[in-house]
This record gives structure tokens, C-alpha cells and sequence, in this order.
């Protein structure tokens, strides 16, 4: 039974991770498409300008990854953090 | 006079020694403590011993030596580059200081604004540390901003001064500020404000992070593929990883070098915009005339 318990733990843990890491990616990735798209347009329209406009968009596309960088702190956090302590809190519920 | 400035003079080779020593003091410890481990294992910082507290122990951890060793090494780089300056520009050495200098006043004008013409030291010095903390992971060290702890600090401090600059318009206007544009949106707004420097600290930590993670993953996933394609080559000669030599530096090109000094840049960039987007410059402005008036109206009364 305990075998049991700390294997659902394990696995929901690694679950987890992938979800959060797979939906957290999914809006930084749009996110810097469309920034990218927008900043080829704008070489396009004028090129003189493509030294501002490629500074601006790294800096922007940097800041647009932060949701994805959260989730996956989260992710590292539940593959290496969270499994020790789960069972931690599990086997002291035990006794 | 040409042959002059070309020879290092003792002092800069001492302190050109002391710019590179804290690295190598740095493997050094690395070395001689590393535990036998077996395979690839992705961990925390190291912790090298504690002190005992009174609440709680305190570790001091790779991370955080390896911090000070970086400042170490920027002091000694200081020290070298400001050495025998002169009123017009001769060395070499000059010639980079001053675009550096200038390069950096430059961008804090551009974004902060004339007003805070005073904060380009500081921001050069968290661009410096923060870079060179980050590239420290080429030479084997364990990068101190991949530990949460070292850049969290560093932006609690961002957040003291954010708060310093908003509390310049007065304490009931700052109060204020988390009631606008309704006072519903009082929690959500000092739930923003704490947010500021956590977002900080997480962007540039998790950036750092996820470089050394995918770089260890690929390493294992390299160890892999060569045992499986080259084990059959006969002794010794199997079990060397041949896929591993080469193949993880161009990786590392883009996560370490390029990842390391964009968080830099971004980290500073944003230090400036928050600091000079949070000032109330009107208000401040109201308040500096109205002291100057109440100073005028005393002395009057003085009189």
C-alpha cells in the first residue's frame, strides 16, 4: 500500500511537471512570435531602423518569457523538490 | 614615452593576478570538495559548512562564495582599468574606460532621465556583477545567479530603492497610489507591487537556470548516443564519449554567453525604468516649493 502511495506521488509529481511546463510554454511561444512578426514588418517598412528595432524586440521578447520561465521553476520545483517532501509529509502522517 | 605606457609596471601585474585568482581559487574549492559522484546529477548549490545562529544556521553556500570571489575580481579589474589616469587620454586602457563610462551615462540619461544621472555607478556595477556572474559558469564555477537566494537579494535592494524614490511625493500621496483608479483594486495593486521584484528575481534566476539544466540534459543524452553508436570500439576506447567533445559548447554559446549578458541588460534596464517610472516627479516638485515657501515665511518672521 505504501508502495503505492509514494508511487502516485512520484508520478503525479512528474504529471504535473510536464502539464505546467507544456500549457506555460504556450503563451511566451505566441508571445515572441507575434513580437518578431511585428519587428520583421517594421525592418521592412524601414530598414534604417533595423538596429533599434532588433535591440527593442530581443529586450521585449526577453521580458515576454517570464510567464514561461515561472512555469518552469514551477516544473523544476516538482521534479526535484516536491517528490522528497510529499513523501516526507506522507511517512509522518504514517508514524 | 611610447615604450612607457606598453610596459606593465609591477602593480598592474599584481593586481592583474588578483583578477584572475579568485577563479582559479574558486575551482580550486570546487575540486577538493566535490563529492564522488556517479553519472549526472542536476543540485543546488553546494553547502560548504555552517555557522551556528542563534534561530537558525547559517550555510554558506558555493553560490555564495562564489559571489564574492566575482566581486573580488571586479575590484581588482577596477583597480586596473582607473590606474595612472590622465586629464587627456593616452593608453589604451583609458581610451576603454571612458567609452565604457561613457557608454553607461549614456543610458541612464536616455531612460532615467537627468534627475538620475547619480545611479549610473550603480547600474554599471549591477550590469558587471550580474554578467560576470553569469559567464563565471565557463569557467566550470557554479554560476551564483542560479541560486535564487544571491539574486533575490539583489532585487529586494532594487525594490528598498524603488520604494525610496515613490516615497519622495510624500507618505499619504504613496498611500494613495494603491487606491487608484478605484479602491477595489487596493489588494490587487499591493499584490503588483510585491510582484515587481519577485519577477526580477525569478526572470533572471530562472533564465541562468534553465541554461545549466538543458546543458546537463544534453550532456547525459551525448553520453548516451556515443555509448550506443562507438561501444563497439575495442578498450578504453569505447567508453570515452567522442559525441560529448565540441557538441555542448555551441549550446553553450547561446545559454551562457549570450542568456547571461541579456539577463544583465535586462536586469539593469529594468532597475532604471522602475526606479524613474515609480518617482512622482510633480508631486515632488509641489513639495520641494511648498518647504521652500514655509522657509521663506519663517525667516520673514524671524525678521
Amino acid at each position: 500500500m505504501l508502495e503505492l502511495a509514494i508511487g502516485i506521488i512520484l508520478g503525479c509529481c512528474a504529471l504535473g511537471a510536464g502539464i505546467c511546463m507544456g500549457i506555460g510554454a504556450i503563451g511566451p511561444g505566441v508571445g515572441e512570435g507575434n513580437a518578431v512578426s511585428k519587428a520583421c514588418e517594421a525592418i521592412g517598412r524601414q530598414p534604417e531602423s533595423k538596429g533599434a528595432v532588433t535591440s527593442t524586440m530581443i529586450m521585449g521578447c526577453a521580458i515576454a518569457e517570464t510567464t514561461g520561465i515561472y512555469s518552469l521553476v514551477i516544473a523544476i520545483l516538482l521534479i526535484f523538490v516536491a517528490p522528497n517532501m510529499l513523501v516526507n509529509v506522507l511517512m509522518s502522517a504514517i508514524g | 614615452m611610447k615604450s612607457k605606457s606598453r610596459r606593465l609596471s609591477a602593480v598592474d601585474l599584481l593586481l592583474i593576478v588578483l583578477m584572475i585568482l579568485p577563479f582559479v581559487a574558486g575551482i580550486v574549492l570546487k575540486v577538493l570538495t566535490a563529492p564522488p559522484s556517479e553519472g549526472i546529477s542536476i543540485t543546488g548549490a553546494r553547502v560548504y559548512f555552517t555557522i551556528p545562529m542563534p534561530i537558525q544556521d547559517l550555510p554558506i553556500t558555493e553560490a555564495q562564495v562564489n559571489s564574492v570571489l566575482v566581486l573580488i575580481s571586479i575590484f581588482a579589474l577596477c583597480l586596473f582599468m582607473t590606474r595612472g589616469l590622465k586629464v587627456k587620454a593616452e593608453s589604451k586602457r583609458q581610451h576603454a574606460v571612458e567609452w565604457i563610462v561613457e557608454k553607461v551615462e549614456g543610458l541612464v540619461n536616455e531612460n532615467m532621465g537627468e534627475m538620475f544621472a547619480g545611479f549610473a555607478p550603480f547600474i554599471a556595477a549591477i550590469i558587471a556583477l550580474s554578467a560576470l556572474s553569469s559567464l563565471s559558469t565557463l569557467m566550470g564555477l557554479y554560476p551564483p545567479t542560479s541560486d535564487i537566494n544571491i539574486v533575490a537579494g539583489w532585487a529586494i535592494l532594487v525594490f528598498i530603492l524603488i520604494t525610496y524614490y515613490k516615497l519622495k511625493g510624500g507618505l499619504l500621496y504613496y498611500l494613495k497610489g494603491f487606491t487608484e483608479p478605484i479602491f477595489v483594486m487596493t489588494p490587487l495593486n499591493i499584490l503588483g507591487e510585491i510582484a515587481t521584484p519577485v519577477s526580477m528575481a525569478f526572470r533572471h534566476y530562472g533564465n541562468v537556470l534553465s541554461g545549466s539544466v538543458i546543458a546537463v540534459l544534453i550532456a547525459a543524452a551525448l553520453q548516451g548516443l556515443s555509448s550506443l553508436l562507438l561501444g563497439w570500439l575495442p578498450g578504453a576506447l569505447g567508453e570515452i564519449p567522442f559525441l560529448q567533445i565540441g557538441l555542448p559548447a555551441i549550446l553553450s554559446v547561446y545559454f551562457d554567453i549570450f542568456s547571461g549578458c541579456m539577463q544583465a541588460y535586462i536586469f539593469a534596464m529594468l532597475t532604471m525604468l522602475n526606479v524613474s517610472g515609480g518617482f512622482p516627479e510633480d508631486e515632488y516638485e509641489k513639495r520641494k516649493q511648498k518647504k521652500l515657501l514655509k522657509k521663506q515665511k519663517k525667516l520673514q518672521m524671524n525678521h
